[in-house]
């Protein structure tokens, strides 16, 4: 179940400004320049008690602190398989051998 | 700490040795900081399980490519099982390799930018070698939306208990590393060290052995899925130390012409997030380009031949491997299989190719995830002929297998692209150096710059003079 509210020691995602637009290279696209560069990393949270939007810190998995603005707790997983994409199931069907092409039969 | 104390600490290599101090460096003494020997390097990656990994023969797309051959053409396909590596990728071998370095010098952890299976790759071996790992990793748009392949990967990466660090779009995903590198103190696992294209050889020397003892022979080609430049330069390198020097070297990359690797909007719109000419192009070219001071990933030093094939084509592919294969891979190794297969039309009957890799597949990182990505980001994904594609806007699956039609590319181009990049700046003495007679000091650098540049291209000195002299007229 999705919550707002995490306690010390639970695992959460933080995410922090790395630049802001200003602050970003130069020479990049106009569409990526006039967007600040993002940052999230997850970590056990060592503030007390938290809420979802509080500026809080955490040690990552490699014990490191880093401080930025708590976005989920308990962060899942929840990539797949995606939706059914018939025309890869058609692209398959039209790689079909033959009977005699089949391995043991043909060479 | 400047830029280039941090990389040498982070790296255990003073590259300042291996420059000439005008444009040549030399790449062999860089390479010998791995060691020469494969076999050395393949005892490294079996303490740790990497390496030694399947061969198949895929005999049914063999048979479909000779039915849509002409007669007496069809070269037997084969493809080198990577996906059978610990992490799930040839990855493995590079960080091997890497990671045994950081742990011999002492440091306490690994650090890489990546959004590929190289990830995973440092960590799984970070985890076996009891060291900390932080993977970098361009990973969401603007909306936070993430492409499914990396979030699988950064999901791997966690499994094998490293810290992911993940980002928007944007080129400054470097300023970003180098802070974490001075932060940590890490070792830099870049993939263009010395130890991570030595770690592709054994491959190539895997790849030329198990040919021979299924065939009696060295393999006509091997196809190679570029990107990077290592796995071509490894592969090549490796396969020239086993003695197979007459195997053509082919490198395949998906075509996203036309789409800009630092573009917010763009980035969703492309299905593959490595193996294709955002980098395949720009690395070759500009090699040195990368995380390091001079990259060991040197493609045009080894390519024949580079060919393109659209996102569609390698779809396809994945999906007939998987049907007539029985093997579940990639999809994003698979792009040079999709090359191999329309090759090996070209190619006699009795005539063998090597696709050099495979990949794991799973959520996310699966050709019907990726698909229904893109069509959830408006991208139109139809059967047809796939050179109608458009990358960022269409994806076009082959209706029948003999439309996978890979493009040639013109390498002369990339090795003439490749020249005018390593001269720049330099152009005002090289014109000097041009005219004769030249002092003993400036002969010297004259020779020592053409041996380079037809080093770096495969190519003689009649090709570089030729390019050098058109590159120079056409600034003056």
């Amino acid at each position: 179940m999705k919550t707002n509210h995490a306690k010390q020691g639970d695992w959460v995602r933080v995410v922090r400004t790395a630049l802001t637009p200003e602050e970003r290279a130069p020479g990049i696209p106009e569409e990526t320049a006039c967007t600040p560069l993002m940052l999230w990393v997850k970590g056990a949270l060592l503030t007390e008690t938290a809420a979802v939007g509080d500026e809080v810190e955490v040690e990552t998995a490699t014990g490191r602190r880093v401080r930025g603005k708590l976005e989920t707790v308990a962060p899942a997983w929840r990539h797949d398989f995606g939706a059914y994409v018939p025309e890869l199931r058609a692209a398959g069907q039209a790689f079909a051998l033959r009977e005699p092409e089949r391995t043991g039969s043909g060479s | 700490m400047d830029r280039n104390a941090l990389m040498m600490r982070s790296v255990g290599i003073e590259y300042a040795r291996f420059e000439s101090g005008f444009v040549a460096f030399d790449y062999d003494a860089l390479m010998r900081e791995a060691g020469d020997d494969p076999r050395a390097v393949a005892d490294v990656q079996r303490e740790t399980g990497v390496g030694d990994t399947p061969l198949l023969e895929l005999r049914n797309l063999t048979a479909l490519a000779r039915r849509l051959a002409p007669p007496g053409k069809g070269a037997r396909l084969f493809i080198k099982d990577e996906a059978a590596n610990p992490s799930g990728s040839f990855k493995a071998r590079r960080a091997a390799v890497s990671v045994k370095k950081a742990k011999e010098l002492g440091f306490s952890g690994v650090i890489a930018a990546t959004s590929g299976n190289y990830g995973a790759a440092v960590a799984s071996q970070a985890a076996m070698r009891g060291l900390r790992c932080i993977v970098v990793q361009e990973c969401f748009d603007s909306r936070g939306i993430g492409q499914p392949e990396i979030i699988e990967k950064a999901r791997a990466c966690e499994a094998y208990g490293a810290e992911v660090v993940q980002l928007t779009v944007g080129p400054e995903l470097f300023t970003v590393f180098l802070s974490l590198i001075e932060e940590t103190g890490y070792f830099n696992a870049s993939l263009y060290t010395p130890f991570s294209v030595a770690g592709i050889e054994t491959l190539g020397l895997e790849v030329a052995e198990q040919m021979r003892a299924r065939t009696g022979r060295f393999p006509d080609m091997t196809v190679i899925t570029h990107a990077g430049g290592g796995n071509v330069t490894g592969t090549a390198r490796g396969l020239i130390k086993a003695g197979a020097t007459d195997t053509a070297v082919v490198g395949a990359s998906v075509n996203l012409q036309g789409l800009h690797m630092a573009s917010d909007r763009d980035f969703n719109r492309k299905s593959f997030t490595t193996g294709h000419t955002g980098f395949g192009v720009p690395f070759a070219v500009m090699p040195d380009r990368s995380d390091v001071p001079r990259s060991a990933a040197r493609p045009l030093r080894y390519l024949d031949r580079y060919v393109t094939v659209a996102q569609g084509e390698v779809f396809a592919m994945t999906e007939a491997l998987a049907r007539l294969e029985g093997l579940e891979r990639g999809p994003a190794g698979n792009t040079a299989l999709a090359a191999a297969f329309a090759l090996a039309r070209e190619l006699d009957a009795d005539r063998t190719i090597v696709v050099q890799e495979s990949e794991y597949t799973g959520a996310g990182k699966h050709a019907q995830a990726q698909l229904a990505f893109a069509r959830e980001n408006g991208i139109e994904v139809r059967l047809g002929d796939p050179r109608e594609e458009v990358p960022g806007q269409s994806i076009v699956l082959p209706a029948t297998p003999e439309l996978i039609a890979p493009r040639e590319q013109d390498i002369d181009k990339l090795r003439r692209s490749r020249i005018r990049h390593a001269v720049k700046g330099r152009e005002p003495e090289l014109r000097r150096l041009l005219r004769e007679p030249r002092d003993a000091r400036d002969e010297q650098r004259w020779r020592e710059t053409l041996a380079f540049l037809g080093e770096e291209t495969k190519r003689d000195a009649a090709f570089v003079l030729e390019t050098l002299t058109q590159t120079l007229a056409q600034q003056a």
